[in-house]
């Protein structure tokens, strides 16, 4: 099968933004919105789930930022973005009507055509789970493609988690397992409390490891203690999927600073299988 | 093998002035600041005529030489990238408008440049540049203009730098085999003072027949022939390439990085005039009214620790991970990601480091003690 990349349309300067606007924002939590943009040409960026774009604010910059809507939808796009600097606090303060310059779709994303077939773990930390609700969003809407899906999601606290609506949605369905826990609670907290990975152990009955394909973003030592806790119930290494974030100048395989060891996590990634990391996964630093 | 021609010493101002008929804009070597350089060059008498230079690590300084000898020198602290891969160039500017934001690319016609005097290991490396910024996924488009508007005069080396050139060991030199239009071999002998031509393409050709010149006699092809067999013989500094991959990502802990570490100023001297390392980043730059911003592209070192800024913090914080990963990206990682080596041996990196560490003594430290590497992991 082919992952998803980022083909680039013949001829184009890559390096321009297309303009989209701001058509919806709602607040996730006091540092977090999701936008959704509308390209006024009506035609959009077509992505896959796990693929990112470049999202530029006017004379401030530009950043990438996962797609966390659903796939296909012409002309919109949603974006989780959470203000931790200049450009993205710029992004979190945008309204709508206002203008966004949109480089992508970049990457390789989920691989949710191999994943047909198998049961599907998707397992998030905080803002992590962006671009897996994007994965999600289209998992549901081919349900019978997959067998058992279990989503795990941690955050630092209740006030942190994302997509409220969606959660308490996805609690709902009888064919979802959804797990979420938090590292601090407050008092009217009544679910768990602890680490994402430790959480896998709950739903082993869930997936079959070996016909489990797991879908994994996150801070970097969670995802390293979720890769522990899959492989320690045999789900193979080419099997977990990782998304990771490096500094990203151009998304283009040309600016160099994404480089982890061969790859290029602009082009190669974001998403990649553990085992092409694993030769490198020990060293400190890379 | 093509056609040779010869060309007298005299007549060199003569293909100057065929390429600024074409519509060339000259740029190659010039004395400038105590260094060969590569500029602008207007006629054939910028060119650094009589002078050779002294390398070693650590140490460049010109010499006067008692003849008129052109191409006497070797590779300086410049490359071709100044010209194909600019230090600094604006992407595009944008500017606000009552409809929204309005954006294009810089508008100025580009000269058509004819670099003159490139060497063998310099062509291999804008053949690297080629992979790198023109291989896709995605094409660079402001590289790709300008590469494919340049003529090139390649020179085939007489002279080279004894203690910094390793092209032979690294298949780049030290003659000059293909991608350029004009090649020249400099004939240098009491009383005769030529240059062997061969012709690479039709412009090349065409540039040739305004220029006086007659076809190459037997014993001039012999003496060009002698010129680049000379260098390749005496050429003593090698990097062993066979396996040298595997060895740097098998020992990626070793104590030789730490060794290095201890050295490196991580100053980026060596990633600014290597002629391949083509790292950017980018910068939005506005005006005082904030309706006009361009996006300016700079090149980039990743000796920086803001160059692996991620998450609020560099990843690669330490110096020893910094010199790890241009060493392991330019002997390493590069064939991976572009089939071909990083680098082509031109000993810039060596000569321009402050505190003269040479790449291919690291290279051979982190091969020679890896099974050392293997058990201190
Ligand atoms: C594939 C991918 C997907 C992502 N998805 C999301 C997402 O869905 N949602 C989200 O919120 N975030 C996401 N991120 C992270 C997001 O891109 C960063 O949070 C964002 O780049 C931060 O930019 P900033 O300008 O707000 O802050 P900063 O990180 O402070 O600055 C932005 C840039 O400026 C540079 N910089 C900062 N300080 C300095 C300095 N002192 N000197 C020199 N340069 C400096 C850095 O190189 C940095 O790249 C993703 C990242 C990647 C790689
Ligand atoms: S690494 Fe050093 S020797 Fe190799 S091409 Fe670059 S500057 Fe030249
Ligand atoms: S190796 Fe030398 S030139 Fe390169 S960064 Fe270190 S000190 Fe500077
Ligand atoms: S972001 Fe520039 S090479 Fe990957």
């Amino acid at each position: 099968m082919r992952e998803p990349t980022g083909a680039p349309p013949p001829g184009a300067n890559p390096y321009i933004p297309v303009p989209f606007r701001v058509s919806g924002r709602r607040r996730e939590t006091a540092d977090t919105v999701t936008l959704r943009l509308r390209s006024p040409s009506g035609d959009g960026l077509p992505f896959e789930p796990g693929q990112f774009m470049m999202l530029y604010v006017f004379g401030v910059g530009e950043v990438p930022v996962s797609a966390s809507g659903a796939p296909r939808r012409a002309g919109i796009l949603e974006h989780t973005v959470r203000a931790v600097g200049p450009v993205t606090r710029r992004l979190v303060a945008l309204r709508r009507g206002d203008w966004v310059g949109v480089r992508g779709p970049f990457g390789r994303g989920w691989p949710l055509a191999l994943a047909e077939g198998f049961d599907v773990l998707i397992v998030a930390g905080g803002l992590g789970l962006a671009p897996l609700r994007s994965a999600l969003l289209q998992i549901l809407a081919q349900r019978d493609r997959y067998r058992q899906v279990t989503v795990l999601y941690g955050a630092r606290s209740p006030a942190d988690l994302l997509y409220r609506l969606d959660l308490s949605r996805w609690q709902q369905r009888p064919d979802l397992e959804l797990r979420v826990t938090v590292d601090r609670a407050d008092e009217r907290w009544r679910g768990q409390i602890g680490v994402v990975p430790a959480l896998i152990a709950q739903v082993e009955r869930h997936f079959e490891p070996a016909r489990t394909v797991a879908l994994v973003c996150g801070p970097e030592v969670m995802m390293r203690f979720t890769v522990r806790e899959l492989q320690k119930r045999g789900v193979p290494d080419d099997l977990i999927y990782l998304s990771l974030e490096r500094n990203m100048k151009c998304a283009l395989g040309l600016c160099g600073h994404c480089q982890f060891g061969p790859a290029f996590i602009c082009k190669d990634g974001p998403v990649m299988p553990f085992s092409r990391l694993a030769p490198f996964s020990e060293i400190r630093e890379l | 093998m093509s056609e040779l021609s010869v060309l007298d010493s005299r007549d060199l101002p003569e293909l100057f002035a065929a390429l600024q008929r074409h519509g060339f804009r000259v740029v190659g070597p010039t004395v400038r600041d105590g260094a060969i350089v590569y500029d602008e060059l207007v006629s054939a008498a910028d060119l650094p005529v009589g002078w050779s230079d002294e390398q070693e690590a650590a140490h460049y300084r010109l010499k006067r030489r008692d003849d008129d000898a052109v191409f006497a020198y070797a590779v300086g602290p410049h490359s071709w990238k100044r010209f194909l891969h600019p230090s600094s160039l604006t992407l595009w500017r944008a500017r606000r408008t009552a409809a929204g934001v309005t954006i294009e690319t810089p508008a100025e016609e580009l000269p058509r440049l004819a670099l003159f005097g490139v060497r063998s290991c310099d062509l291999h490396a804008i053949a690297v540049l080629d992979r790198v910024l023109l291989g896709g996924p995605f094409v660079d488009p402001y590289y790709a203009e300008r590469r494919s508007r340049a003529f090139i005069v390649a020179v085939n080396c007489g002279h080279f730098s004894p203690s910094t050139c390793f092209c032979v060991s690294m298949g780049t030199g030290p003659k000059a085999t293909f991608g350029f239009d004009l090649a020249l071999t400099e004939v240098f002998e009491p009383g005769r003072h030529v240059f062997v031509v061969e012709v690479g393409t039709d412009e090349g050709a065409e540039v040739l027949r305004q220029v006086p010149h007659r076809a190459a006699e037997p014993w001039e092809r012999a003496a060009a022939d002698r010129v680049v067999e000379t260098t390749a013989a005496r050429m003593g500094r090698r990097l062993e390439t066979a396996g040298l991959k595997e060895a740097l990502y098998a020992n990626l802990e070793h104590p030789r990085w730490d060794d290095v570490a201890q050295r490196c100023l991580t100053c980026g001297n060596c990633t600014m005039v290597c002629p391949t390392c083509f790292c950017f980043t980018v910068e939005d730059r506005t005006d005082l009214t904030g309706t006009v911003t361009e996006r300016v592209r700079r090149l980039d070192v990743c000796f920086t620790t803001e160059f692996t800024y991620t998450a609020g913090k560099p990843l690669r914080q330490s110096a020893r991970s910094r010199y790890r990963q241009w060493l392991t990206h330019k002997l390493g990682s590069w064939l991976d990601q572009f089939g071909v080596s990083g680098c082509v041996g031109c000993g810039r990196c060596i000569t321009w480091c402050p505190v003269g560490i040479d790449i291919t003594e690291e290279a051979a430290a982190i091969r020679s003690a890896s099974e050392l590497g293997e058990r201190t992991r």
